[in-house]
């Protein structure tokens, strides 16, 4: 073993303090975090009007009532597919993005990183830029440091309180939890929800931050399986940068090692070093050469979105390929075709649901009763939901040629009513006659029609008849 | 990741050239593992875990989860105890389908059922040989609510209650003759269409009335306070066949049931009754 006896088996994190920057990824990077933010706190907020006894909020998952609504989509709980469909398209469309575009994702739109530059924000605008961050950190404790780190940590934790607040807004009326949440009346779980989130939120957006995706986080590690040489990423192009060095002199390279790239970096990475696990491809460090070759009179992109498979033509002097032709290639549009698929499948799904649902559960214990005149008698559980917001009748029959007659328990009528986005169970018994053919046979396919008297609309659900033979 | 690269020590693997390196673990990560272990011990400490020679140690805290169910079910006990009462006070005929006390019965009466009753009557309630089908329209001694509940409550041929139902078949390989014996049963085939020897016949008919019809009926529709069988029906407790018709008019065959009434609660008895009442065979 070397020489690292004087070095300890576990490293404190080393702070960074990323300086400001300002460019056109760094104004992308500030509008994306606007958006994303809006849409989060803005979402539960958005009122949509359903009736009278369904919940006027747009989007809600509501756990108790085992609904999910999605503006003008209701899904039940049989209907979960939706959910899983959409998390195979998010997991599909990552995987483009990657495949494509490396891990923006991660550098633009992930919660983490949004989070962060927002807890980056306060911090700067308290604290003042790195310089400032950096003395403050190293002078001893004083009244002003005290009060400066006071507020940063006030305002994060108001952020992150806004945070978790705002999510437990999904899976209730948002603004009656708000007033049961002022006025301490609120359901324990939502507070032990926001204190949660609160407490993660604070301590992952303001103290561990990059340490999150290098050590937390899957991604990384699993995302270099996505990446191949056509990936587009952030690079260094060492071809033009190297030799670096301060003196400009004739033989050296473009890059005059100014350490701006790196002083940017949230996670205090230096590109040049080649491509690496923690990067997030945020892209603030081509921002930050880029002002540095504007004001040395250098062309931009030293450090740049660039595939690696266009080193050896940039190396000859030639341009790279135009960047459609990197983003085209069959795996991002294997991708495609597999994530619209997808799309278009739950479309379809969503199209062709029944209004009335309906499912059929024959009873198997006993199979079938011999009624005491000899016909036989099969029992079914009918599961009827009633997805509108009024109470409906719904006329429950059996199939007219196989002299099958249906009998509802509890009732001498054939139809039911179903309470208003309710389900309802009823017991159906199917009697067929001695000595007709669903009696004597084994088993006999048989057909149920269910008709929603208030519309008029008729679906049927199909199940099976176990006759005497069947023994 | 630091800036300069730190000389780190690999640990002395190597693949194709490629070296492990042995970065040092971030400190958060270490103290946050000690902290699982100091975790772990007061957890231990707290709460039963230690194997002992008799059982586990009872742990600082108590936590019992027998203690907890006990204390789940006196909980749902005390939750349930306005529409226990309201069933066992209930009269079931009047007793309204909307009323929540119903829809109580007949959850809990399925539990009853399952516990007590599935041993003889199948776990579906379709009886077996022997043991009536419950969820057939054919009752021994009838199939309102009343008189399953009194079924229930009393039981059948018991010695440990006076109110038990009770009928008693004479076994007529004491009294008749074989040859008398097969016109009977030529005559019970014939009662309930099936396949009989018609040469017979009258012979079987004449001691029918003489022997049987008391209890059976002029027209072997049987009696429901007596407890009689219909004979006419496809319904048959101990087989329909010729063999089993006639073991039974040579031995007679008698069923048994415990009197429920002393061995489960008022409105489990209620819950039961409500139970069997919706299973389909119902009057």
């Amino acid at each position: 073993m070397s020489d690292a006896s004087n070095q300890s088996l576990y490293a404190p994190r080393e702070p960074i303090y990323p300086k400001t920057v300002s460019g056109p990824f760094r104004t992308l990077k500030w509008r994306i975090m606007i958006a994303t933010l809006a849409v989060y706190y803005i979402t539960p907020w958005i009122r949509w009007d359903r009736g009278p006894q369904l919940p006027d909020q747009a989007v809600l998952v509501d756990l108790a009532g085992r609904r999910f609504y999605w503006f003008w989509i209701e899904i039940w709980p049989h209907e979960f597919y939706f959910v899983a469909g959409l998390l195979i398209m998010a997991g599909v469309g990552l995987f483009l993005f990657t495949s494509a575009l490396g891990r923006v994702w991660c550098g633009y739109a992930c919660p983490q990183t949004v989070w962060t530059d927002l807890f980056l924000l306060v911090e700067r605008r308290v604290e003042g830029d790195r310089n400032a961050q950096i003395k403050l950190a190293r002078a001893p404790w004083s009244l002003r440091k005290a009060r400066l780190r006071g507020t940063k940590w006030g305002i994060w934790l108001l952020i992150a309180l806004c945070t978790g607040g705002a999510w437990v807004f999904y899976f209730a009326d948002a603004p009656t939890l708000a007033r049961e949440l002022v006025t301490l009346n609120a359901a324990p779980v939502a507070y032990s929800t926001i204190g949660i989130l609160t407490a993660t939120t604070f301590i992952f957006g303001g103290f561990m931050r990059e340490q999150v995706c290098i050590y937390m986080c899957p991604w990384p590690r699993i995302q270099a399986a996505m990446m191949d040489d056509d990936t587009l990423t952030v690079a260094y192009r060492d071809w033009r940068g190297e030799p670096r060095g301060k003196k400009r002199v004739e033989t050296a390279g473009d890059c005059i090692d100014c350490m701006a790239c790196v002083n940017v970096c949230p996670m205090g990475i230096d590109i040049r070093d080649g491509q690496q696990m923690a990067c997030i491809t945020c892209a603030l460090c081509i921002d930050a050469c880029d002002d540095i070759m504007k004001k040395i009179g250098k062309p931009r992109g030293l450090v740049d979105y660039l595939a690696l498979s266009d080193e050896p033509r940039e190396r000859e002097g030639m341009a790279p390929r135009p960047y459609w032709k990197h983003v085209l290639r069959p795996r991002t549009m294997i991708y495609t075709a597999l994530w619209s698929l997808c799309g278009v499948a739950l479309v379809f799904a969503l199209f062709i649901r029944a209004e009335i649902d309906v499912t059929v559960a024959p009873i198997r214990n006993p199979q079938f009763v011999t009624l005491s005149d000899g016909s036989i008698r099969n029992a079914y559980d009918i599961r009827l939901r009633n997805k509108h917001g009024e109470d409906r009748p719904f006329r429950i029959r059996a199939a007219g040629d196989l002299a099958l007659r249906a009998e509802l328990e509890g009732t001498p009528y054939e139809t039911v009513t179903v309470t208003a986005n309710e389900t309802r169970l009823q017991r159906v018994y199917l009697v067929a006659p001695r000595g007709s053919d669903p009696a004597e046979a084994d088993v006999t396919d048989i057909r149920f029609w269910i008709e929603d008297l208030a519309s008029g609309e008729r679906v049927h659900a199909d199940s099976i008849f176990n006759g005497r033979a069947l023994r | 990741m630091s800036k300069k690269k730190p000389d780190v020590e690999t640990t002395g693997h190597e693949w194709d050239g490629i070296e492990e390196l042995n970065n040092p673990l971030p400190r958060w990560w270490l103290y946050t593992f000690y902290l699982t272990i100091i975790w772990g011990i007061g957890y231990t400490i707290a709460f039963p875990a230690w194997p002992m020679i008799s059982g586990a140690s009872e742990g600082l805290l108590g936590y019992s989860t027998r203690a907890e169910v006990a204390a789940d079910i006196a909980a749902v006990d005390a939750r349930n105890a306005d529409v226990i009462a309201t069933l066992a006070s209930a009269d079931l005929s009047t007793l309204s389908r909307d009323d929540p006390a119903y829809h109580f019965g007949v959850a809990g009466g399925a539990a009853v059922f399952r516990a007590n009753c599935s041993q003889c009557h199948g776990s579906g309630a379709q009886g077996a040989m022997g043991y009536p089908n419950l969820l057939d329209d054919d009752w021994l001694w009838g199939g309102t609510l009343s008189e399953i509940e009194y079924t229930v409550r009393h039981g059948i041929r018991n010695e440990t209650d006076w109110d038990a139902h009770y009928s008693e078949m004479p076994a007529f390989a004491e009294i008749l003759s074989e040859e008398e014996q097969a016109a009977v049963v030529e005559y019970v085939l014939a009662l309930s269409g099936q396949d009989h020897d018609a040469a017979v016949f009258g012979t079987g008919a004449a001691l029918y009335a003489d022997q049987c019809a008391s209890c059976h009926g002029d027209a072997g529709l049987g009696d429901k306070f007596l407890g009689a069988p219909n004979l006419t029906d496809a319904i048959w407790l101990y087989g329909g066949s010729r063999e089993a018709v006639a073991y039974t008019v040579a031995n007679a065959r008698f069923g048994v049931m415990p009197a429920w009434g002393q061995r489960l609660e008022e409105d489990e008895i209620k819950a039961v009754t409500l139970y069997l009442h919706q299973l389909g065979g119902g009057e």
